[in-house]
C-alpha cells in the first residue's frame, strides 16, 4: 500500500467514525432535539410537569375568541385538541387552520397558558389568485 | 528578454487529460489561468443578479400569506443552500489536500472558507428579519436554526485555526481534519426540518418533486442562486490568487510576476 493510499483510506476510516458517532447521538438525542410536541403526545402523558414546554399543531377552525388582549384558540392536531389562552400580540402569519407553536404552561383543568405565540409557516407560496383558486376548488370538492 | 516560466512550463505539458489536470492543480500554472476566469464570473454574477433581483422585486407576485416579506427568499434561500454548497466543496479540496499533499487544494479550502462563513451569517441574518413578523420571534433554537449557527461556527473555526497556524502546510493539515469533521452537520441541516419537529418550514424546492411555489417566484430564486453561485467562485478565484502569491512569494515566478504588474501599472 502506498503511503497516498494508507492516509486516504485513514481520513475515510475516520469520516465513516464520525459519521456513526453522530447518528448515534442524534439517535439518542432524538426526542430532545425536538422543538415541540404535538396534543396527542400531551395526552399520552408526556408533556413534562410543572414546567414550561412548547406545544404544535394547527389553530382550529372557529376556535378564536378575541377578548381585549386575551385570545383564545384551541390548537389541534386533528386527533387530540388543548384550549390555550395567550395574551400579547400574535405573529403575522398566526390564523386559523394555520399551524402555531405555542410556548407556556399547562394547569389542572387543562387550559395552557401561553407564554409565548409563533406561528409555523408551511413551504407554500403561492400569488394570492392562486390561492384564491384552490380556496374554491375546496369548496367545490368538499361540498 | 528572459523566457516567461509559465510558457515554456505549458508547453512541456503533457497532452493527457490527467496530465493537463495536474499541470493546473501547481499554483504557479493556476494562477494565470484563475486570472483570466474571474472577469467571467464577475459578468455572470452581474447579469443573473440583475435579473434575479428584477424578478424578485418587480415580477414575482406578493404572497398569499407573507405579504411582501416573503421576498427575503431571494436572497435567505440561495445565501443558505451556498453556506452548505460550500462548505462541502472546502472539505473536499481540504481532504484531497490532506489525502494527496497537493499544495493548491489546501489554498482553495482557505480561499473557500470566508464566502462559506459570509452566507452562513447572511442567512442567519435574513432569516432573523423575516422570523421577527412572520413566526414571531427574532431567533429560536430549532434545530434547523441550531445547526446553521454551528456551521457558521465552524467556518469562523476553520479560518481562526488556519491563521493562527505559521505554518502553512501544517495550518492546511489542521484545516483539513477541522473540515471534515464538519462535514457531518451539512446533512443534519438539510434533513433537521424531516428529522425533528422544527419551526422552520421544510423545503419549497428539492430534487424529489416539484416544487411547491409559483413560477415567476422560483425563477427568480434560482437566478440569485446562479448569481450566487458566480460570485462565490469569483471571489474564491480572487482570493486563491492572493493566497498563492503570499505562500510562493519567495519564488522566481512570483517575483517575475509582480514586476510585470508593476511595469504594466506604470504604463
Amino acid at each position: 500500500m502506498k503511503p497516498r493510499h494508507k492516509r486516504a483510506a485513514i481520513i475515510a476510516g475516520g469520516l465513516v467514525s464520525i459519521a456513526l458517532a453522530a447518528t448515534l447521538a442524534l439517535n439518542a438525542l432524538d426526542s430532545n432535539i425536538a422543538l415541540y410536541i404535538t396534543p396527542s403526545e400531551v395526552a399520552a402523558g408526556k408533556a413534562p410537569q410543572g414546567k414550561a414546554f412548547r406545544i404544535g399543531g394547527m389553530v382550529k377552525d372557529g376556535s378564536m375568541v378575541r377578548n381585549d388582549m386575551t385570545v383564545r384558540f384551541v390548537i389541534t392536531d386533528t386527533v387530540k385538541e388543548i384550549p390555550v389562552a395567550y395574551t400579547g400580540i400574535l405573529p403575522d402569519l398566526f390564523k386559523e387552520g394555520k399551524g402555531a407553536v405555542v410556548q407556556g404552561k399547562l394547569d389542572q383543568s387543562g387550559l395552557f397558558t401561553a407564554s409565548e405565540v409563533l406561528a409555523k409557516h408551511d413551504e407554500n407560496y403561492m400569488p394570492p389568485e392562486a390561492k384564491h383558486a384552490i380556496d374554491q376548488a375546496q369548496k367545490g370538492t368538499s361540498k | 528578454m528572459k523566457p516567461h516560466p509559465e510558457k515554456s512550463l505549458s508547453e512541456n505539458s503533457a497532452p493527457r487529460f490527467s496530465g493537463r489536470l495536474f499541470h493546473y492543480s501547481s499554483p504557479q500554472t493556476f494562477y494565470p489561468l484563475a486570472g483570466k476566469m474571474i472577469p467571467f464570473f464577475w459578468v455572470a454574477a452581474a447579469l443573473f443578479g440583475i435579473a434575479g433581483l428584477w424578478i424578485g422585486f418587480f415580477v414575482a407576485p406578493t404572497d398569499a400569506q407573507q405579504g411582501e416579506a416573503y421576498r427575503i427568499i431571494f436572497v435567505h434561500v440561495p445565501a443558505s443552500w451556498m453556506s452548505m454548497f460550500i462548505y462541502l466543496v472546502m472539505a473536499a479540496w481540504a481532504g484531497i489536500g490532506l489525502a494527496l499533499g497537493t499544495r493548491l487544494s489546501g489554498m482553495m479550502a482557505q480561499a473557500l472558507a470566508p464566502t462559506g462563513a459570509l452566507m452562513a451569517a447572511l442567512s442567519l441574518a435574513t432569516g432573523s428579519l423575516w422570523g421577527r413578523p412572520m413566526w414571531g420571534t427574532w431567533w429560536i433554537w430549532d434545530a434547523r436554526l441550531t445547526s446553521e449557527l454551528i456551521l457558521f461556527f465552524l467556518y469562523v473555526g476553520f479560518i481562526a485555526l488556519q491563521a493562527a497556524i505559521d505554518d502553512p502546510r501544517r495550518a492546511d493539515k489542521a484545516g483539513a481534519i477541522l473540515a471534515l469533521v464538519g462535514v457531518v452537520n451539512v446533512p443534519i441541516i438539510y434533513f433537521s426540518v424531516i428529522w425533528w419537529n422544527t419551526l422552520h418550514q421544510g423545503s419549497s424546492v428539492s430534487l424529489t418533486r416539484s416544487p411547491s411555489m409559483a413560477q415567476t417566484m422560483l425563477l427568480g430564486m434560482l437566478l440569485m442562486a446562479l448569481c450566487f453561485w458566480m460570485y462565490a467562485i469569483a471571489m474564491a478565484l480572487m482570493r486563491v490568487r492572493a493566497i498563492i502569491l503570499e505562500r510562493e512569494r519567495h519564488t522566481e515566478w512570483v517575483r517575475a510576476e509582480i514586476n510585470l504588474e508593476k511595469s504594466n501599472a506604470l504604463e
